[in-house]
């Protein structure tokens, strides 16, 4: 069934396209919008883009971050000031899909995908939606947790750029260099007086959508790094991840254990 | 309703009309007739349906044609240059790094956009490069091989 195409100039004006039908998708990179045109998706019928010059830009303001939903993976590891987040991106499809993937596509990847958005959890991030309540910054959590009901158009995330060494990422896959989640694991962990001060660990694939690991980040508060305190914690509570073709549920709560550790002693 | 796009290909300018929601690789096969990018999983996957955009490797399939239009694609079949095949074809063939052939077309071209900004890359480089590409039958090794020898041929030439 042939689409019916609309690109505008503006966000606003493709905001209100989404809008004003529910039929209506909307296309930035294409690696999910075009793979279910090609699937024979007939659940849309109209694909809305938009050619906004912000949309497609990394605004670094200091400590505060601001990535442009249509900024794409390896935009992000072109940049130098994004070092942090190299990782992140690197670990998102191979070279083709991440000079097509954005970041504000990642955000509505199904899982097991979505390994930039558990980055983005853990580092804390909100988002600027356009429509509905225009202008209003979104929390990432919050966005997630309605995300199938979500008719906004994402313009754009934001968050505070995290201090040296305090970010971490670590993603399990079976096929490398390029292989699809078994899980992930971002975590945000700053030191203050030798003690984690504002822990924040996020898990991909561990849920219907990246989710916070909130009984680690409990276990971690207020302790140091080291074994006594990663042995607190308890890696797979409240976690519900799906059996799929590449894991089993049971597969990845006994797993996530394990990874968390590893992330937590920096062990390779 | 269809759309017109424009686009050079290959070098050349060409025009077609595509449908609305039509992919780059349908506007290739179907309009310009060019069928060396090849339609596999239609997911993004394979990597059979790799191309160039302005000098960027992306995936046909899974690309808007409409997207393109002022843009430069190249395909496998613009290697050639005549009679004369392209260092990378050349190495492919020496090397026996095409068994059925299908996986080929990308194979080369992920290899292109590596070797146009890595002229020396190493043997991980060349696995990050192909890394979106499944071959199924002839084995990645060769293909490893090929991508190395052709950039010692290019150093060489």
């Amino acid at each position: 069934m042939p689409i019916t195409v609309k690109t505008f100039a503006t966000l606003s004006e493709a905001a209100s396209a989404l809008q004003a039908d529910r039929t209506t998708r909307f296309l930035a990179g294409g690696t999910l919008v075009m793979r279910a045109i090609n699937e024979g998706d007939v659940s849309f019928s109209t694909v809305v883009r938009a050619t906004d010059r912000a949309f497609g830009e990394i605004r670094p303001a200091g400590a505060r971050i601001t990535l442009g939903a249509g900024v794409t993976m390896a935009q992000v590891m072109g940049h130098g000031e994004l070092t942090f987040l190299h990782p992140v991106a690197r670990a998102v499809g191979g070279p083709a899909i991440r000079n097509m993937a954005t970041v504000g596509g990642n955000l509505f990847a199904p899982s097991p995908y979505g390994d930039f958005t558990v980055a983005l959890l853990a580092l804390d991030a909100t988002l600027a939606m356009q429509g509905g309540y225009s202008g209003r910054e979104t929390p990432l959590e919050e966005f997630l947790a309605s995300r199938e009901r979500n008719t906004s158009l994402v313009a754009s995330v934001t968050f505070n750029r995290p201090s040296p060494d305090a970010f971490r990422f670590r993603k399990v896959s079976r096929v490398k260099p390029k292989g699809i989640s078994v899980l992930s694991i971002a975590a945000h962990l700053p030191i203050n007086g030798g003690r984690i001060a504002g822990a924040r660990v996020a898990y991909g694939a561990m849920a219907s959508t990246p989710m916070r690991a909130k009984s680690v980040e409990r276990a971690l508060e207020g302790r140091a790094l080291d074994e006594s305190g990663i042995a607190a914690a308890a890696a797979a509570e409240g976690t519900s991840p799906p059996t799929d073709a590449l894991a089993s549920a049971w597969y990845r709560r006994e797993m996530v254990a394990v990874h968390l550790r590893r992330l937590l002693t920096g062990t390779p | 309703m269809k759309t017109p796009v424009q686009f050079k290909h290959n070098g050349s300018d060409v025009a077609v009309f595509v449908d609305g929601g039509a992919s780059l690789l349908t506007a290739l096969r179907d309009g310009v007739g060019d069928t060396s990018p090849k339609f596999g999983c239609g997911q993004g996957t394979c990597g059979v349906c790799t191309v160039l955009i302005d000098g960027e490797v992306h995936l046909s399939c899974i690309t808007l044609a409409e997207t393109v239009a002022g843009r430069a694609v190249e395909t496998a079949d613009g290697l050639k240059s005549g009679a004369s095949l392209h260092p990378i074809q050349t190495a492919f063939m020496e090397n026996f790094a095409a068994q059925c052939g299908f996986c080929t077309p990308g194979m080369m071209m992920a290899a292109k956009a590596l070797l146009d900004r890595n002229p020396a890359p190493t043997r991980a480089d060349v696995v990050d490069a192909i890394s979106g590409n499944i071959c199924r039958c002839t084995g990645y090794e060769p293909i490893i091989n090929a991508v190395l020898a052709a950039a010692g041929n290019r150093q060489r030439a």
